[in-house]
């Protein structure tokens, strides 16, 4: 992309960091261009999901459960390095169904008595990207086992991991979170000269965005990717051994005339 | 036989008409005569709906009136310098022998190739890096080799490269005929003249040749990426710029640049791709890799995706030339080895590791085919 960075001018950091720069008809689409590290990503891992707890004696026909739909950073770092606001978009039937929050813990929580698919957009700091990204998560609020006593101390919980990826990011976006807990960034080549990162402006006056001290975060669940790789390596190792042996038995069989059934004997899958 | 006499006359019917009616579809109705059945079942057992074959020509008439004998007679060549006579059967009609030249002699060509008198090497040939010795020398292996460069070049006294001698050659020629031309306008229409042998330009084609036929399936990956990557770059600059017309020409040069690079990289990438096929075991394997190379361009080239989309994208394009079944059979095999078929914990590694994983259960359900 060609090459205007993007100006910095920290004593208008109150006002947004944008310079009006008029129109000129010349051959880049935008106005302003932005100067972006190829072959570079960046990925937020984050984790998004519902908790939902039984009232007990406290349910209703329309109220049986209080339940909390949240987004946090997997590590349950504050992920509001990135993420600028987070729209729930719950059932219709609820008042206001749009629900929108400005700053982390990015999470909301309600009452009801149904389970809906909640649809989650993710927004992001200027700097970041203008588009939002949109995730899909239904609400369970029925444990898989039909446990006699309904407990209102354990919450039935359903997690999504995911990350977030930014294949091309911004330079100033990418200065600013070089070394945020939250953030996975690629070591650059030395040298490698940054603009001076920007700090954005951050409505959360009220603290800590992350969520290690969070009241439910004993609640949360674990992932590890370590066991995932181990399965899928020693699955890729029988394959392999599968494949070696096939192959050698191919070429034996290659001169002699073709066997009646060229599968008899051996059922891998 | 009364019952013959009751039933008699519409019973004998109808069997016939049945075994008529059953012959058809068994037998071609008998149609060819000239050719046994069998070779005409060939043609698809039916008559042809445009008469393929005439008949009545698959047996050779044989001409009634002609006598028809074989004589073993002698016969020269017109092709050869020196007068062998040789033998061969020849296919005499009422004891006249055919006339005419030896059949073959007509496919004896040869080139045209120039000859110069000293005079005129003197006047117009002279060159610092070539003497008149060698000049003679490659003239006269041209001619004996109809111009195989190769081959004259590995006959060549001196070590020359091919496009050396092939600069000499035709730098010669060129030289020859303009000098020999009556006026220059005459022979400008000659392609000797118009696109004179270019040394430079050959040995750097030649060199991009082998740099092609010699590269690894890493470097062929890259560059089909950067190629899809082109491509839909030309693609959204070409839909964008369609609103605004006045700079239509530059972005039609710019696509039409890019997609001459493209066509020709594309020609050069086919013969290696060609050259891998026999060590592939899965035959698709470069266009599955066109496949992967063009979905990654595509998801860097959204402002930002989630890891799981990413990884369905991938697996869609790897599985692109399989069919339903296919599919179906890689996911009860990932069930069956205890693996997820959409990972608990998408992160890079794990993501890569289960596209390799699906790629492998692919490769081996191939082979399993075979």
């Amino acid at each position: 992309m060609e090459g205007e960075i993007e100006p910095v001018d920290c004593a208008s950091a109150s006002k947004p960091p944008r310079i009006e720069i008029p129109k000129v008809p010349d051959d880049s689409e935008k106005p302003i261009a932005i100067k972006r590290l190829k072959d570079v990503e960046i990925c937020v891992p984050i984790v998004y999901g519902t908790m939902a707890f039984h009232l007990g004696r406290k349910a209703s026909e329309s109220q049986s459960h209080r339940w909390t739909v949240y987004v946090r950073g997997a590590t349950n770092e504050d992920i509001g390095v990135v993420i600028k606001r987070v729209v729930f978009q719950l059932h219709p039937s609820f008042n206001n169904p749009t629900r929108v929050v400005e700053s982390p813990p990015f999470e909301l929580q309600e009452c009801g008595w149904g389970e809906f698919e909640i649809a989650i957009s993710l927004f992001f700091h200027s700097d970041v990207c203008d588009k939002p990204l949109d995730l899909y998560h239904h609400l369970k609020l029925y444990p898989e086992a039909e446990s006699g006593p309904k407990s209102t101390k354990k919450p039935v919980v359903m997690e999504s991991y995911n990350e977030i990826v930014f294949p091309e990011p911004a330079e100033g976006f990418f200065a600013r979170v070089l070394n945020h807990p939250a953030v996975v960034v690629p070591r650059l080549p030395a040298g490698f000269v940054l603009p001076t990162p920007v700090p954005i402006d951050s409505v959360h006056g009220k603290g800590r965005g992350d969520t290690k001290n969070h009241p439910l975060s004993h609640w949360f669940m674990n992932f590890s990717e370590a066991d995932e790789l181990l399965k899928i390596a020693s699955a890729r190792q029988q394959v392999q051994a599968h494949i070696i042996k096939l192959r050698r038995e191919l070429n034996m069989m290659n001169g002699l005339p073709p066997p009646p059934n060229p599968a008899s004997g051996h059922d891998y899958a | 036989m009364d019952a013959k006499d009751i039933l008699g006359i519409p019973k004998t019917q109808l069997p016939t008409t049945q075994e008529k009616k059953s012959r058809p579809q068994k037998e071609p109705q008998r149609k060819p005569d000239g050719i046994s059945r069998e070779v005409y079942a060939l043609t698809g057992g039916l008559a042809p709906l445009m008469p393929s074959i005439d008949v009545s020509q698959l047996k050779k008439r044989p001409p009634s009136d002609e006598k028809i004998t074989w004589q073993w007679l002698p016969f020269t060549n017109s092709a050869r310098k020196d007068n062998l006579q040789l033998y061969h059967w020849v296919r005499v009609v009422n004891g006249v022998p055919p006339t005419g030249d030896y059949s073959f002699a007509k496919y004896n060509k040869s080139v045209d190739v120039v000859k110069y008198t000293d005079e005129e090497y003197e006047k117009y040939l002279t060159d610092p890096m070539w003497t008149k010795e060698e000049t003679d020398q490659l003239f006269e292996l041209c001619e004996r080799f109809d111009l195989r460069f190769i081959v004259i070049a590995d006959r060549f006294p001196s070590s020359r490269t091919v496009e050396e001698l092939k600069d000499r050659y035709y730098g010669v020629s060129r030289a020859i005929l303009i000098a020999r031309a009556p006026s220059p306008t005459d022979v400008s229409g000659h392609p000797l003249v118009k696109d004179p042998y270019n040394v430079s330009q050959e040995v750097e084609r030649k060199r991009a040749l082998s740099m092609v036929l010699s590269q690894t399936k890493h470097q062929e990956r890259k560059d089909a990426e950067v190629l899809a990557e082109a491509k839909r770059i030309t693609d959204s600059r070409m839909a964008s710029r369609a609103a605004e017309e006045p700079e239509m020409p530059v972005a039609s040069h710019v696509g039409s640049e890019s997609a001459d690079r493209a066509v020709v990289l594309g020609d050069t990438v086919s013969p290696s791709s060609n050259i891998q096929l026999p060590s592939a075991t899965v035959v698709p394997s470069t266009s599955i890799i066109a496949d992967s190379a063009s979905t990654l361009a595509s998801l860097r080239m959204l402002r930002v995706y989630l890891r799981t989309y990413a990884l369905e994208q991938m697996v869609q394009a790897a599985s692109s030339s399989a069919g339903l079944r296919t599919i179906k059979r890689v996911e009860q095999a990932l069930q069956e080895l205890g693996v997820n078929l959409k990972p608990k914990v998408p992160t890079k590694a794990v993501c890569a590791e289960h596209l390799e994983l699906r790629k492998e259960i692919l490769t081996l359900l191939n082979l399993q085919k075979q």
